[in-house]
């Protein structure tokens, strides 16, 4: 049995304008063990969908639909009690801005105690010794001493690292990170990322890391899916995707990367336009309006959405070129621009 | 955390002195701009049958002749140190903290005062719990359910109880709750509470909730408010998440928040309500600071005045410091140096 499984998950919240639809029918699949990085730009549905998985989304006001089964537990449609019973203790997530996520009049010990309290029935001087512990092990200096420190307290990397403490205190089969890194220093970005995979091989558990930076899943990931529009764009392991990205957004995305090993002199290659509207996506597949291979298709991108199919073995795309123009594209035009700039 | 206090302190008295100078000014030195003579002030408090001898002499005795810095010299002397007034029938002795004495009843000020006191402490601090309960809880029911009857409904009231004023709703309560309903008592009767508690509580209960409505309703709409912007924060997402029930996440990661900004607000009304609750005491002829105050400023009598106007400011000065010391406690954020 998978551990955790997304079927065609579908959430939208009505609005006076319209009907918005952040997260159209995505469908993944993750272990124990393994990391599953999702991509893609600002409201692209990435963080939607996660608030979904731990049904974190605003009941009121938005619509789920289709299926997510967490160790053969159905979440879509589960009482909202039993939802959080699972939440922090079988699922638990890390957020982007550690000094905003953490509530600034508690210290961080009282926060951490918090969360393991209400999952473990533990006296407060066993929930405090746990705590200790966990900062330690995230590698906080003199944690019996920060342990009593507030939030504002500690530096940025010293905050995440609380945070991935506190997320981790109940020890959670799967583990989201929301952009973990975004907010911090690059030279602590690489320090966070570094303890989220030991991290991760200890505790055997499933991680998920969202992100619009390539660069942060390449090293981590075991399997990347490439969202757009609230649609998954390409989803395959992450060998497989960096050496044969077969969707023209995933070359664009690959494009946008900077990277030191290249002369400076050479620009990158942004994507064109803007992030198009969830409440009128763009008809038929919705990044023709910014994709440079759509009039190849004779006017097909512009009517038909494109569904998601396997290339080569698990290797899904959504486009309407044809498998042979993909590769040849990518060998012949995208791949020699990256390494040539 | 010691050496903010003393400095708090300090700026306190220095306050009250500018307080004492100000008030001082207005009601001594501001009629002789005017062209009042010390025998027209003294006029005043002798009746205008009396001879020109007799006010010449009440002027005397009060003092009128000596320059205005002398006589507010003396009157702060008597604070500190106390002093004696003979007003013509024996030697009154009032010992330190002297306010001085009426001119019009020859009563000392400070007793009076104290007296007073109990009244507007009692009345203040009842509706105060009063609406801090009602105003806190609406507001955080009202966000929590933003859009519903109930919110629509509480914030309609909340509008009307901030709008219309205290001398209104406490007349029309009197008439439908006291004298057609006979559910409360009516105005005008005061009963110390170690004397009869129920009595105490029964007579105040109408101009409690008269009071009550008035704040709680700026309390509502203040928490709502709050309650609104906290809920969205981050740190409410973190705590969802870790799996705490609702009632914790709105109580305590919400709710503590919220409070910080409305404990500012609440000390500062206590504050000023316990300087007198003017309409609320006229209006229900409670016998508390803001009618003394009130019937000391008609009937002219000075030092009446001067004592209660810094009775209150020394109110509003100390809620001001107890607000402060209570918001470094509350927010770990805000650091004393």
């Amino acid at each position: 049995m998978t551990f955790l499984q997304l079927r065609d998950l579908r959430v939208s919240f009505p609005t006076d304008d319209g009907v918005v639809r952040a997260v159209d029918g995505i469908t993944f699949a993750l272990e124990r063990g393994r990391t599953l990085g999702i991509v893609g730009e600002s409201g692209s549905g990435k963080s939607v969908t996660s608030l979904a998985i731990l049904g974190l989304h605003n009941r009121r006001n938005a619509n789920v639909a289709g299926e997510i089964w967490l160790d053969g537990a159905e979440l879509v449609g589960m009482p909202a009690d039993d939802v959080r019973a699972l939440r922090g203790k079988k699922m638990a997530m890390i957020f982007q801005d550690p000094l905003s996520s953490m509530h600034p009049y508690y210290t961080i010990g009282a926060q951490i105690i918090e969360a393991y309290r209400v999952h473990n029935a533990v006296s407060k001087v066993v929930a405090r010794r746990h705590a200790i512990d966990m900062l330690g092990r995230v590698g906080i200096p003199q944690p019996d001493r920060r342990v009593d420190d507030y939030p504002h307290q500690f530096s940025g990397g010293m905050r995440q690292r609380a945070m991935i403490a506190m997320a981790l205190s109940c020890d959670p089969e799967l583990l989201i990170a929301d952009e973990p890194t975004t907010a911090l220093d690059v030279t602590v970005q690489a320090q966070i990322l570094d303890l989220m995979r030991d991290l991760q091989q200890e505790f055997n558990s499933a991680l998920i890391i969202i992100t619009h930076d390539l660069g942060v899943v390449a090293e981590l990931a075991d399997d990347i899916l490439v969202m757009y529009g609230g649609r998954c764009a390409e989803y395959a392991a992450a060998d497989d995707l960096f050496e044969r990205p077969e969707h023209p957004y995933t070359w664009g995305l690959l494009g946008s990367m900077p990277r030191l090993d290249r002369a400076r002199t050479k620009r990158l290659l942004p994507i064109r336009g803007t992030p198009p509207s969830l409440i009128h996506l763009p008809s038929g597949c919705a990044f023709h309006p910014r994709c440079g291979y759509a009039e190849r298709n004779g006017g097909k991108s512009e009517k038909v959405v494109p569904e998601l199919v396997e290339s080569t073995g698990r290797h899904l795309v959504a486009c309407h070129l044809p498998i042979e123009v993909r590769r040849r594209v990518w060998q012949e035009e995208i791949s020699p621009s990256l390494e040539a700039r | 955390m010691f050496a903010y206090i003393v400095r708090r302190l300090a700026a306190a008295v220095v306050l009250l002195f500018a307080v004492s100078v100000v008030t001082f000014a207005i009601f001594f030195l501001v009629p002789r701009f005017a062209g009042a003579t010390p025998e027209t002030l003294a006029t005043r408090y002798v009746g205008r049958a009396a001879t020109a001898e007799t006010v010449k002499l009440t002027a005397e005795r009060l003092g009128f002749y000596d320059p205005v810095p002398v006589q507010y010299g003396r009157w702060v002397k008597a604070i500190f140190v106390g002093t004696e007034y003979d007003y013509g029938a024996g030697v009154e002795q009032c010992p330190a903290p002297c306010l001085g004495y009426s001119f019009i009843t020859r009563q000392a000020v400070w007793p009076d005062l104290l007296d007073r006191t109990t009244v507007t402490l009692s009345l203040a601090v009842g509706a105060s719990v009063i609406w801090l309960l009602m105003g806190v809880s609406t507001g955080v029911l009202s966000a929590l359910r933003r859009g519903s009857i109930f919110d629509r409904m509480a914030m309609g009231v909340s509008l009307a109880g901030v709008s219309m004023p205290i001398f209104f709703t406490g007349m029309v309560s009197l008439v439908l709750f006291s004298y057609t309903l006979g559910i409360t008592a009516p105005g005008g009767h005061y009963t110390p509470f170690t004397q009869n508690p129920a009595t105490w509580a029964y007579n105040l209960l109408l101009p409690w909730i008269t009071l009550a409505f008035l704040f709680s309703a700026a309390y509502a709409r203040l928490t709502r408010a709050g309650m609104l912007e906290t809920m969205g924060e981050d740190y409410i997402r973190t705590a969802q998440a870790k799996g705490l029930p609702q009632r914790t996440v709105v109580v305590r990661h919400g709710l503590r928040s919220t409070l910080t900004p409305i404990l500012t607000i609440f000390g500062l009304d206590v504050g000023l309500l316990l300087g007198g609750a003017v309409l609320t005491e006229k209006t229900f002829s409670l016998p508390g600071l803001g009618k003394y105050a009130v019937d000391a400023i008609v009937a002219n009598d000075l030092p009446k005045v001067m004592g209660v106007v810094l009775f209150a400011a020394a109110f509003i000065v100390i809620a001001n410091l107890i607000v402060d010391l209570l918001y470094a406690v509350v927010d770990p954020r805000v650091r004393l140096g």
